[in-house]
């Protein structure tokens, strides 16, 4: 996994709440068997007509607002498992979402592919919305180090699991932890239970 | 203090507790199907690993083929090429595997505990969301990301931190023509579809323990639909009962021993949740969906409400512009054209039976399109040797053959742009049958009534 830097950047605002990963990537996009190209498909049916032509409503298709932060409404990411979603949210350049809920697997699917969700106040969140209104250039810093969300002088700590941010400031993968625990995991199988 | 039922289970699975409250959990059951395991087995091999316990591991297709003519080669080619993937996974990887015209393919959570796979007291995980339907047996059973399935397959560990834990409590007697569907979308109606988040739900209570346990898997597998990572309910004589006899349970001795172990598995007296709802039976009536998230549900006679508590009236709104429905109305009387009867939440024999029974001499409404289709290979086969196939036929229903099918429109299954499609599964999602498709979501005897009616009624009318 790529190292989680500081980022600094405007932002895409998408003031919807429990926006689902069907919607981050419908299903009928899921029959690849690599992790890639997912982005073209990204917001897919929010973002295209069925003939293929973009929707200029939609603020992905909208010049105004660009960026590596993506700002959405609560429960970010609920209903499927699909680590698609999280995949073509980095596919398409999104390196930070910021939301006042996230769900649970969205979250850590997120995380295991250096994606940072950033679980703000509802009161913060309403404000971020709107000065990205305001002022689409507003720009965002995100400080993993020091757990810390800012714009103008609006300034929040957000919470991450001490491990998980480990993880993403070294990079490393949840997979280099386990398979190097072969020899406890060994040693449980023959002192439980297991069946 | 005592300890809770999933407290229980998790402590048993513990390899090692970290530092920031996670722990190395240990996995007694993968299941993997097409489309969540291509990219874990491309990661094992990227790093040059093989799997560390093979034998606890089945896979099968089921989201992504299609549910008429198995038999023949798979025509779409993307689909065809991620079914075959997962067959030369697994041949290379030496997983069991049921495949397409084997007699024990199916929806993954439908052949689980039909298999006797799914045991009380175990930990399952799978790349699907739906894998909280296991923990109907008592096991702690959730969905992961692929990241996770590559992770389970090279160390049968995941690193998880510890959910909180929810009790939610029914007591009572069931009104007529109320399913087990009607109660979890009630209770998901009640609590929204971010209610359980952070959270691992144990059901309990007279009517939960009333039920049979096709029922409770229709319970504990919407909990991932209040956020809940899960859902499970205790093991009792109905849960040893199913599991006796089942091609993978313990025989022998060796039931006699696990019924045993698994009697211990309940929430001791002293037991305390994070957090308890109780609820009763008698204020549970049949149910619908009226928006875009599983929590939007009303009892199939009330309005739509004019807003959604505490959440935005913008996200409300557009919710209910996609759906077509105004605030404040009743959907009694609407023309429906599509009925699907199917999913890991609908799709077993129960629930099949429940339909046949109900349209047995009557005839599917001219305006509807009616597709049921069944969760496994022996669903279907149960279905036919007890005669349902030629009853469902008769009233003009398509019988198919097993799959997700159009709970997720990753196959050929779809429902047309702006049409109303009364389901049996679990997600009334923006475009989850189809693009512009909208759904209602409901239990079988609703969808039965609303097939043959060809329009949404108060299907208490409609009972004997």
């Amino acid at each position: 996994m790529e190292k989680f830097e500081k980022v600094v950047s405007r932002a895409v605002p998408m003031p919807i709440e429990d926006i689902d990963t069907d919607q981050i990537i419908p299903a009928r996009f899921l029959k690849a068997t690599s992790r890639d190209g997912f982005g073209d498909n990204l917001f897919r049916d929010w973002r295209y007509e069925q003939n293929g032509n973009p929707k200029t409503d939609f603020v992905l298709n909208d010049n105004t607002f660009s960026g590596r932060i993506l700002v959405a409404g609560r429960n970010f990411g609920c209903g499927s498992s699909r680590e698609h979603a999280a995949w073509a949210l980095a596919d398409y350049g999104f390196k930070v979402v910021v939301s006042s809920f996230f769900a649970d697997i969205f979250k850590g699917n997120a995380l295991n592919n250096g994606i940072l969700p950033v679980q703000v106040s509802d009161e913060y969140l309403l404000g971020l919305l709107d000065a990205i209104q305001e002022n689409p250039e507003t720009e965002i810093t995100i400080d993993l180090v020091n757990q810390q969300i800012s714009y103008q002088d609006q300034k929040e700590t957000f919470k991450v699991n001490v491990y998980k941010k480990e993880c993403l400031i070294n990079g490393y993968d949840d997979i280099d932890y386990l398979i190097n625990m072969k020899s406890e995991i060994e040693a449980y199988e023959a002192s439980s239970l297991v069946v | 203090m005592g300890k809770t039922l999933f407290d229980k289970v998790w402590d048993a699975h513990v390899v090692k507790s970290l530092e920031g409250d996670i722990d190395v959990l240990y996995i007694d059951r993968h299941l993997i199907h097409e489309v969540t395991s291509p990219q874990a087995f491309s990661e094992l091999e990227k790093r040059g690993l093989s799997l560390f316990r093979k034998e606890k591991m089945v896979a099968t297709p089921d989201h992504n083929i299609p549910t008429k003519d198995q038999h023949l080669p798979i025509k779409e080619a993307l689909s065809k090429h991620q079914v075959d993937t997962l067959l030369a996974n697994c041949a290379k990887h030496d997983v069991e595997l049921y495949g397409l015209g084997h007699p024990f393919q199916g929806i993954v959570h439908v052949i689980g505990p039909e298999l006797g796979i799914t045991l009380p007291g175990r930990t399952m995980v799978c790349g699907d969301s739906h894998t909280s339907t296991h923990g109907a047996f008592g096991a702690i059973a959730f969905g992961i990301g692929t990241s996770q399935v590559a992770q389970v397959m090279a160390s049968q560990c995941l690193l998880q931190s510890r959910p909180k834990t929810m009790r939610i409590t029914v007591d009572g007697e069931l009104k007529k023509g109320v399913l087990a569907k009607d109660i979890i979308l009630y209770i998901i109606a009640q609590l929204t579809a971010a209610g359980g988040t952070g959270y691992f739900i144990e059901y309990a209570g007279s009517t939960i323990q009333s039920l049979s346990m096709e029922a409770r898997m229709t319970i504990c597998n919407m909990s991932i639909e209040m956020g809940a990572r899960g859902g499970m309910i205790a093991p009792d004589d109905t849960t040893f009962n199913y599991i006796k006899g089942r091609e993978f349970a313990p025989k022998g001795e060796a039931f006699e021993e696990a019924v045993s172990y698994w009697k211990t598995l309940h929430s001791d007296s002293g037991a305390s949740f994070d957090k308890e709802y109780t609820f009763h039976a008698n204020d549970i009536e049949p149910m619908i969906t009226y928006g875009t998230n599983p929590g939007m549900g009303i009892k199939i006679t009330k309005e739509v409400p004019l807003s959604m508590g505490n959440g935005s009236q913008d996200s409300f709104n557009k919710s209910l512009d996609y759906m077509g429905f105004k605030p404040g109305e009743s959907l009694l009387g609407k023309p429906i054209n599509h009925v699907f009867i199917g999913s890991c939440t609908n799709s077993r024999i129960e629930d099949l039976r429940i339909v046949a029974d109900y349209v047995k001499g009557k005839k599917k409404a001219e305006n509807v399109t009616a597709m049921i289709v069944p969760g496994s290979k022996q669903v279907e086969q149960q279905a036919i040797a007890e005669g349902l196939h030629e009853v469902l036929s008769a009233a003009g229903f398509e019988l198919r053959e097993p799959g997700c099918s159009a709970c997720l429109g990753m196959n050929e299954d779809k429902v047309p742009a702006g049409e109303y499609c009364v389901s049996t599964s679990n997600r009334n999602f923006e475009g989850r049958q189809g693009p512009g498709a909208r759904t209602l979501l409901a239990s079988p005897l609703v969808a039965a009534v609303t097939a043959i009616e060809g329009k949404i009624v108060d299907i208490t009318k409609h009972l004997n």
